[in-house]
């Protein structure tokens, strides 16, 4: 085997057995690390693979987690039915905000989407439409319930997060290798090339916007669920940068670096929570040393490589 | 018509100290095409600073109000100005030949490490000004009675905004400034030091910067470490709407963003007066991202 199937082998049967091991407190920081793991993959679609600086996720993430919210309080439906559902309107929701942006470039974009994030908040703050709450938020939420078995622990919760954490992965692999993820990629690298090899520039950011909004309105359900109480100040500005940095910092456009983002990014500030303020200072000065001397991230993105053995032929033509 | 007036008087003293601000993003900008995510904090920084000198030194008492506060400015810009070359030294120097987005986030870690250090020098409490600095009364102008410390940071706005004009249209200095905004790499061909140019608009923006910070905490009498960030994103979109990279575009867009969200918060609604000039900063990137007085197209989107 190579040290790398290795590795993620080790990774997956530790994170299997490791709630036996870890009381409620820590199960939850796990659970946390989940949803952020699952929220920066999906930020990953747009950020690391097509390159778009948007820092407005947490946005999305606020939209499923609302519709979610509203209907189970509402009309009674089951939270887990509501997932897809809250991934189609954080999905049309991103369709209709990103329609007019997608052409900016750059750090215009990174400040339109801070915009939008901001908007997002304040409007559920306002109480829009008389359904969000106001600042009091959500509650009453109910738990999620699994083929007539109901989640109400923080163990329990961990294996749906990362349950749903392991197909996210699953389904962003095959992603990242399809045409589709490719596309991504030489728009990332260079777009006014990419729209000359007949790739619609225009149109793959889009779907790569609504993609990543659709995961991220999925991860609310989820997030509403283990919260059972929702509110404004889950969706701040912050929250948009702290996916945003997981994604940089771990490594921009690789899953594996991601999810390690996720786990130093959320998990590392909670095994230092004695240190209170000063772990924000550290981390701050954390980010702009990685841009000085690892601009890639931790584990930064490989480029692809192909087998090209078949040009070889059976009778050595390649040489 | 009263409150029309009144609220175009708030408008223009908000406004004037958005401009101060945004002078400061748009000379980075100009220079180095980077957004400085951190201009804000050292904002709050030069906020906590006055408060800190006007507590301690008591210079309002010694050599009179009028001289007490320009001269508690004066010494909160130099300090601010020197945190800000230092910024620009630590995390922005080694990085001016990286991707841009690397130069973001290195603002962004900067932005993190200052309202946290801010907060853990500080605390995380609101701290209010002291009250008896700038006179309370009123004047009556066409019916009208305006505060005079409006008129007054009014006028202390303009007055900078007027020095800062002199300096880079008519100083040797102020026209390496704008020569290496157009094009760095003709600037050095032509003997300008770029990397000084590029210190003294570290210095000029956060001194600017630093002095609307201890404006605010005069203006509204509170002051609090996470404030940087709102008014550095209004101070953005006031540079945008004015056409970034663009000094007279950031007075006018700082102005004219002042106004309207003194507008909006009146007549539109006042929950709503972020959110509004929010609104404002998306309709101008999506219908006119060169601002009202930007040029420049090509490269800017």
């Amino acid at each position: 085997m190579k040290p790398a199937t290795i590795i993620n082998v080790l990774v997956v049967a530790t994170l299997l057995v490791a709630p036996y091991w870890l009381n409620a407190y820590w199960v939850d920081v796990l659970n946390s690390i989940g949803i952020y793991a699952v929220l920066a993959l999906s930020l990953n679609v747009i950020l690391g693979y097509a390159g778009l600086f948007h820092m407005g996720h947490a946005a999305f993430f606020a939209v499923g987690t609302y519709t979610t919210a509203i209907l189970n309080t509402q009309f009674g439906i089951p939270v887990l039915w509501l997932m897809p559902l809250s991934g189609l309107t954080a999905g049309f929701f991103a369709l209709l905000v990103a329609r007019p942006i997608i052409h900016l470039r750059g750090d215009y974009l990174l400040i339109v989407t801070i915009g939008i994030v901001e908007i997002v908040r304040i409007a559920l703050v306002n109480n829009v439409f008389g359904i969000t709450g106001g600042s009091n938020g959500i509650f009453g939420i109910n738990r999620p319930e699994l083929f007539g078995y109901v989640i109400r622990t923080p163990h329990e919760f961990y294996y749906l997060i990362f349950g749903f954490a392991a197909i996210t992965v699953l389904l962003f692999l095959r992603l990242e290798n399809s045409r589709f993820g490719r596309a991504l990629n030489y728009i990332r690298e260079d777009d006014v090339a990419a729209e000359g090899s007949g790739i619609d520039a225009a149109h793959y950011k889009l779907v790569a916007f609504v993609l990543g909004a659709f995961w991220a309105g999925m991860a609310g359900t989820i997030f509403a669920a283990k919260m059972t109480i929702v509110s404004p100040q889950s969706f701040t500005f912050w929250e948009s940068v702290v996916m945003f940095t997981i994604v940089i910092l771990g490594g921009s456009g690789n899953i594996r670096g991601v999810l390690l983002g996720a786990f130093l990014i959320v998990g590392l500030p909670e095994v230092f929570r004695e240190f209170a303020g000063a772990r924000m200072l550290v981390f701050g000065a954390a980010m702009i040393l990685m841009m000085i001397f690892r601009p890639k991230g931790i584990l930064p993105a490989q480029p692809r490589t192909y087998n090209l053995d078949f040009l070889a032929g059976p009778r050595g033509g390649g040489k | 018509m009263q409150l029309f007036l009144e609220q175009l008087t708030n408008g223009l003293a908000v406004g004037g100290i958005y401009a101060l601000i945004a002078l400061g993003y748009t000379m980075v900008y100009g220079v180095l095409k980077l957004i400085n995510f951190a201009h804000g904090d050292l904002f709050t920084i030069g906020a906590f600073f006055g408060l800190t000198l006007l507590l301690s030194l008591g210079l309002t008492s010694h050599i009179g109000p009028v001289a007490g506060i320009i001269v508690l400015v004066l010494m909160v810009m130099g300090l601010v100005a020197l945190i800000g070359a230092l910024l620009e030294r630590v995390a922005y120097r080694p990085l001016r030949t990286s991707p841009r987005l690397s130069a973001v986030v290195s603002a962004l870690g900067a932005s993190i490490f200052f309202q946290n250090a801010i907060m853990l020098i500080y605390g995380a409490r609101f701290r209010v000004y002291p009250h008896d600095l700038l006179p309370t009364t009123t004047v009556s102008f066409l019916g009208v009675s305006i505060p005079v410390m409006r008129i007054v940071l009014f006028g202390a706005s303009l007055v900078m905004m007027a020095g800062l004009y002199y300096f880079v249209q008519r100083t040797k200095t102020g026209t390496a400034i704008r020569a290496a905004a157009i094009d760095q790499g003709a600037a050095k061909l032509m003997g300008i030091d770029v990397n000084r140019v590029i210190m003294y608009v570290f210095l000029i923006g956060p001194a600017l910067g630093g002095a609307a910070g201890v404006m605010v905490g005069m203006y509204y009498g509170q002051i609090n470490f996470t404030m940087g960030w709102v008014y550095g994103l209004k101070a953005f979109t006031a540079a945008i709407l004015g056409g970034i990279g663009n000094i007279p575009g950031a007075m006018l867009g700082g102005l004219l963003l002042g106004v309207i969200e003194a507008m909006g918060a009146t007549y539109i609604s006042l929950a709503w007066k972020d959110a509004i000039s929010f609104m404002v900063l998306i309709l101008i990137l999506i219908f006119r991202p060169t601002g009202l007085l930007g040029e420049r197209v090509a490269d800017k989107v």
